[in-house]
């Protein structure tokens, strides 16, 4: 029941967008929204934590461990980037860029991407599932394009274009996981609801479940971002508006990414954990790699974001192939924060680009001392980025790095942190050059508290839950048995 | 309609879902391309309309009809269109050659047969020998992706691998449950709407349809 609030929340807002003329309180009305998804993922978490699943609809909305705790990364990414939204149209309406029309189109397109991300991980049916993912990539190909310039245009083109042949690819491995259970012997009928897959995963055909989990990891891979189908990632997120660049990078990767714990898990008992594994290692590897190569010589800081994206979602990819409790909480873990911390660089390096005007490395300065507000809160969101402690990022990478060694990947997680080490040198580097120097006798500019409140807690959350694994610890450790080996 | 000419019209059907992927990596003139894709979702919406009727599945049937309409009729109409509001109209300089291009389709379709092995291993029936067609129309797909520069024969491409995933999804499963398939067919609907859409915003800032003017964004 929760879950269908969840659901409707944004779509009724939406709608509520669609039909009255762009207003600021439109905006706040949205907002709002997602505060209430928010509090019913929290209102989830808590029924599911000590007790089985919720169902509604005859199985076809099913919420565990893990789909709530999935609902609370959207609801408080979504939070921070709906708040957000409402000053970024601001001022492309008094800027001209965008009139009203395009304003409300925007609001209905982020409830709706909202909405369709829910929909996939509240979905008890894969297929369904899958509709929800493909539904997010064509509902964001306009919010990509939202600025109408030659660069988001080109963006989006790019986007569209490989992720739809990506999760097209997701779509025969979706297939083809259904044939393995239409021929598992059973007398019972065969459908797509994960809990009868679960069922029956060791009875399903390996030959066939091996080419099906094949094509989904290099299929919602390419949702994740994860090398070799990752070059849509770079130029959507740099040139997307900032609240969709934080709510892209922050949830719709990692919403990919649960699609595919969800069918490991399934693989995991049809052909053992061996296989996915070192899918996920060869792929996870290979996006760090990409990653930390085009890191060094970037010369763009909304670039930079994405290319960290990438990376976080190499180590998630290895912490998932380590795939014990631990390695899983710890992936979940680094998901929230990553959405958290990654969503505060996206909107804050949105207001630099705005009052710069430049997206340039180099031609953005001292930061810290000219806008201190701002310089402060990418000097600190970089910290927690870069898996510096007392962030929760530093947690789950420790964790994950344990986990791995412990289950004889400990090469992996090593070729890992020369990734890492590399990226954090060029990122301090990179970050150094936007937040140091002097300035000389420019005035200091201030940032409105309206900007700031939400960044500031959102590290602030990202921090506690970081030092005192307060008040997630049950909920991860119920969401990692779901799905863990 | 008795075993051995269900037999022959699935073979005919299917095959000539993978011979319209073929034509279109051959022909450079677009609404030539645009045709045969037409004819491919012709073929796709027969082939399961032929296994509808052999299996009396109605619902099979059904979405036979709807397959038949949207991939028919639809989308190639909507491609029409792109198509007739482009002056140069013609695949100009492909990647690759038209003689290497056919000569990597047929590598595509022997390696189409050993990947879609594990799927003809487990159906041994009619159906089931047919899947590595569907897989052969989705590698060349992805590969007119990679090769062709036009925005209208990357839409060609999307679509080939749509085509070749749902005779797949047909042959082997009999089609995925209803409401996923429906899901699937108007996202890929949409999909195509978006990128129409999307070819004429470029159209009209670019001034032209090459993919080879995209290049504002790199590292």
């Amino acid at each position: 029941m929760l879950a269908l609030v969840a659901l409707v929340a944004p779509l009724a807002a939406g709608m509520a967008a669609a039909v009255v003329p762009w207003r600021r309180w439109v905006g706040w009305v949205c907002t709002a929204t997602l505060g209430v998804v928010l509090a019913c993922g929290i209102d989830l978490a808590v029924q599911v934590v000590h007790h089985s699943a919720v169902t509604a609809f005859g199985g076809v909305l099913r919420v565990d461990a893990l789909s709530a705790f999935m609902v609370i990364v959207i609801g408080a990414v979504g939070l921070l980037a709906t708040w957000q939204s409402v000053r970024y149209l601001d001022a492309e309406i008094s800027d001209g860029r965008c009139g009203r029309r395009q304003a409300s189109l925007y609001g209905v397109l982020v409830q709706g991407f909202i909405a369709a991300m829910l929909l996939a991980v509240v979905a008890g049916n894969v297929g369904v599932m899958w509709v929800a993912v493909e539904a997010t990539t064509i509902i964001t190909t306009f919010l990509v394009g939202h600025r109408r310039t030659r660069g988001s245009l080109e963006a989006s083109w790019k986007y569209i274009a490989i992720c739809s042949v990506g999760i097209a690819l997701a779509f025969l491995g979706t297939v083809l996981v259904y044939l393995a259970a239409l021929h598992v012997g059973h007398h019972l009928p065969a459908n797509l609801d994960w809990t009868s897959l679960m069922a029956v995963s060791h009875h399903l055909d390996p030959g066939v479940m091996r080419l099906a989990m094949a094509l989904l990891v290099l299929g919602y891979g390419t949702k994740v971002g994860l090398a070799p189908m990752h070059s849509w990632l770079p130029d959507a997120h740099s040139q997307a508006p900032a609240p969709v660049s934080a709510l892209m990078s922050g949830v719709l990767l990692t919403v990919a990414f649960y699609a595919l714990l969800r069918f490991k898990a399934v693989a995991d008992g049809a052909l053992g954990i061996g296989f996915t594994r070192d899918l996920l290692v060869v792929i996870g590897l290979l996006s760090l790699a990409v990653a930390a190569s085009l890191m060094l010589s970037q010369h763009d800081y909304k670039r930079m974001l994405a290319y960290s994206s990438m990376e976080h979602m190499g180590l998630i990819a290895l912490g998932a192939a380590a795939g014990t409790r631990l390695a899983i909480a710890a992936v979940l873990l680094h998901i929230l924060g990553h959405g958290l911390v990654k969503g505060v660089l996206f909107l804050t390096s949105g207001e630099v680009l705005r009052t710069e005007g430049t997206s340039e490395i180099a031609q953005v300065k001292s930061l810290l001392v000219r806008r201190p507000a701002l310089g402060g809160l990418f000097a600190v969101g970089l910290v927690a980025l870069l898996g510096l402690p007392p962030f929760s990022l530093f947690v789950s990478e420790l964790n994950m790095v344990r986990a791995e060694t412990t289950v004889g990947l400990g090469w992996a997680a090593a070729l890992s942190l020369l990734c890492m080490a590399v990226i954090f040198a060029a990122m301090m580097s990179h970050g150094r050059h936007l937040l140091l120097g002097a300035a000389r006798g420019e005035r200091v500019h201030r940032t409105p508290a309206m900007v700031t409140a939400p960044l500031v807690s959102a590290l602030a959350a990202c921090a506690v839950i970081g030092v005192l694994a307060w008040p997630l610890a049950s909920l991860l450790r119920a969401a990692a048995q779901v799905v863990a080996i | 309609m008795n075993g051995s000419t269900y037999a022959s019209l699935l073979e005919l059907t299917s095959g000539l879902v993978l011979v319209c992927a073929v034509v279109t990596m051959w022909r450079r003139s677009l609404p030539a391309v645009v045709k045969a894709l037409s004819l491919q979702g012709v073929a796709l919406g027969a082939a399961a309309l032929i296994l509808g009727v052999h299996q009396h599945d109605v619902v099979l049937i059904a979405v036979a009809c709807l397959v038949l309409a949207a991939k028919g009729l639809l989308i190639p109409t909507l491609l029409g269109r792109i198509v007739a509001g482009d002056p140069s109209s013609r695949e100009a300089t492909p990647v690759v050659n038209v003689p290497a291009s056919l000569v990597i389709s047929a590598a595509l379709t022997f390696l189409a047969y050993g990947a879609a092995e594990p799927v003809v291993r487990l159906i041994p029936t009619t159906a089931g020998r047919l899947v590595p067609l569907g897989f052969a129309t989705l590698l060349i797909g992805f590969f007119s992706m990679v090769v062709r520069r036009k925005a209208v024969s990357q839409i060609v491409g999307l679509l080939l691998v749509d085509n070749g995933i749902a005779l797949v999804a047909f042959l082997a499963t009999a089609g995925v449950p209803l409401l996923i398939e429906l899901g699937a067919s108007l996202d890929v609907l949409l999909a195509v709407g978006v990128l129409r859409v999307l070819a004429s915003r470029i159209g009209s800032k670019f001034g032209a349809f090459d993919l080879d003017q995209l290049r504002e964004l790199h590292d």
